[in-house]
């Protein structure tokens, strides 16, 4: 067990629905995140790929406990923090940081970049006001961006410089994990790289721990040592990197990579034989994935699949495997 | 702003608004007195520039306090949500369902008249818009990545309020409270027409208005120059409030 700095087992999250009747009686659930478990080693950059709604970014927000999970367990190096209520909750909040997607809305307009990088250390008590601004001085560096742009307010910013900044707030106190939530997906892709590059260069400098949330697969393909494939709230297929991308087995990571990796229209790639695309349906039994499966059979659509173990640290939640 | 400016000066007028002078009754505006003088000989402009204080006073004040407590109503209600957002939005449309002006009434009758008394009841009668409109606001605001981040770094709620929130929404805040000023001034003189709100000596626009009434055929300017004032300051206080939100928008 140990080695690992995050463990999430068999997590659920659910949200209310809301009724489309005037009264009811009794609150709809549905869940975000459905029985996910997965574990990051300390040091590694763990990567949740998937498309919208799979789920990612709720996962990651139950991390941080920002959602509360209606079931399940989340560890942070060993220790239960699912139920913590705020206070106790502290200390672990100190060691884990975000950088978020949208750059024009994780910082706040009214504030100065020096108050933005500072506001972790305030909030936690660290330093004192002198030593603060040096560390904002030190960190904005790090980020690529110089002194000056301290005083500045975000609006003065482009999307990747406010990304920087970002980063540079989360590292203020010195966390061990960082959550990633698709700290990239809004910049174009000259900025990605540098980002990427950046976060990289951090991870090895600083030991940080990323659990790294993305839809684009090259991406994650070159930043994370292991990938989750998420559908629909769950995790349908994770290994190491190399694993997923050489050796993809359940039919929507095989999908996904195929949708990557062909701009060549001539190319017959695996999406198209896919029936059904775009819709996230659900009847309530049997492998989420289904309705939108080319292999799908009976029992696809009745019977959930266990994780079949296909490889060293590489699991598969699909029936078709065993036949193959 | 002219209007604050000449009733924030009134003091340096040199004629007593209260000065009684029987031989000078009912004089009509001429270049001794601007305004001519009302019913018991007294300057009717230094009258005018010593209500327009009181007005506006109670303009500013009423506003102060209304927005203050629909701020912190409005952005806690938004900012926690469901039980507490549920009672407090109740509390807020039940008081906006009543009648204002009954209210106004009924409270008159069990509070002395005076400066004070009109600044509270118009408050407590004006809050509720501003607390609808700053719930609205700390909605959108709250679903910011920014106010989740600081919450997931361990930052107590009501601080958030305090340091995301608020300094957010405050143009929308500016706005409807400079609005609110004209609405407060224009409830002040209501009351006042009605006897209910500032009693003499001291003047109001609203009960100077209430006092020309006996003479609207004989001095008709008596009515005229209170009402006028009131219509511009309403106006302008309209006008800033637009010109703001103006100002405010394309961010």
């Amino acid at each position: 067990m140990s080695g690992n700095l995050i463990e999430v087992e068999d997590l659920t999250v659910q949200f209310r629905r809301k009724s489309s009747k005037l009264i009811s009686l009794k609150a709809e659930h549905f869940s975000a995140v459905d029985h996910v478990t997965f574990s990051i080693k300390k040091g590694e950059t763990y990567g949740l790929v998937g498309e919208s709604g799979s789920g990612k970014s709720t996962i990651g927000k139950a991390i941080l406990r920002f959602h509360n999970p209606s079931g399940g367990k989340i560890l942070y190096d060993g220790d239960n923090i699912t139920h913590l209520h705020e206070k106790a909750l502290l200390p672990y909040r100190r060691k884990m940081q975000s950088v978020f997607q949208d750059p024009y809305a994780s910082l706040d307009p009214s504030m100065t970049v020096s108050e933005i990088i500072s506001e972790p250390m305030e909030i936690h008590q660290l330093y004192t006001k002198k030593e603060r601004k040096e560390r904002a001085a030190e960190l904005i560096e790090t980020v690529g961006l110089s002194k000056v742009d301290l005083l500045k307010y975000p609006h003065e910013f482009s999307g990747g410089q406010r990304q920087r900044i970002s980063i540079a707030r989360a590292l203020s106190i010195q966390p061990e994990f960082v959550l990633c939530d698709e700290p990239i997906s809004a910049l174009d892709v000259s900025l990605q790289a540098q980002i990427v590059n950046m976060l990289e260069e951090l991870q090895d400098q600083l030991g940080l721990t990323y659990l790294f949330i993305s839809h684009q697969l090259q991406i994650a393909q070159k930043i994370c040592d292991h990938i989750g494939v998420m559908y629909l709230g769950q995790i349908l297929e994770e290994g190491s990197s190399e694993a997923i991308y050489g050796n993809p087995q359940h039919p929507y990571t095989q999908m996904l990579l195929s949708s990557m990796l062909e701009p060549d229209p001539d190319v017959h790639s695996l999406d198209q034989i896919v029936i059904d695309s775009g819709v996230q349906s659900y009847s309530g039994k049997g492998c989420k994935f289904a309705s939108r499966c080319p292999y799908a059979t009976e029992r696809c659509l009745n019977e959930m699949p266990e994780y079949y173990t296909t490889g060293e640290e590489h699991r598969v939640a699909c029936f078709h495997v065993l036949d193959n | 702003m002219l209007f604050s400016i000449a009733a924030i000066l009134a003091p340096l007028y040199p004629v007593d608004p209260n000065a009684i002078s029987v031989t000078d009754r009912l004089v009509k505006p001429c270049l001794q007195h601007i305004f001519g003088t009302d019913d018991m000989g007294r300057d009717y402009f230094a009258r005018c520039l010593y209500g327009g204080r009181t007005s506006l006073l109670i303009g500013f004040l009423a506003m102060v306090l209304s927005t203050l407590i629909g701020t912190v109503v409005g952005s806690v209600s938004g900012f926690f949500g469901g039980a507490v957002d549920v009672i407090l939005m109740r509390i807020v449309d039940a008081l906006m369902s009543l009648p204002t002006f009954l209210i106004m009434i009924v409270m008159n009758a069990y509070l002395d008249a005076g400066v004070k008394n009109v600044i509270l009841i118009i408050s407590f009668l004006s809050w509720m818009s501003i607390a609808r409109i700053v719930r609205g606001e700390t909605l959108s605001v709250k679903e910011r990545e920014y106010v989740v981040y600081s919450r997931v770094s361990g930052e107590k709620r009501l601080r958030i309020i305090l340091k995301h929130v608020i300094p957010n929404i405050m143009p929308t805040v500016i706005v409807s409270a400079v609005i609110n000023v004209a609405q407060a001034i224009l409830m002040e003189s209501a009351l006042s027409f009605f006897g209910l709100g500032i009693v003499p000596p001291t003047s109001s626009w609203g009960s100077m208005l209430n006092s020309s009434q006996g003479y609207l055929t004989t001095a008709p300017y008596l009515a005229i120059f209170p009402g006028l004032l009131i219509l511009l300051t309403v106006i302008s206080f309209n006008y800033v409030g637009e010109v703001l939100r103006k100002v405010f928008e394309p961010k």
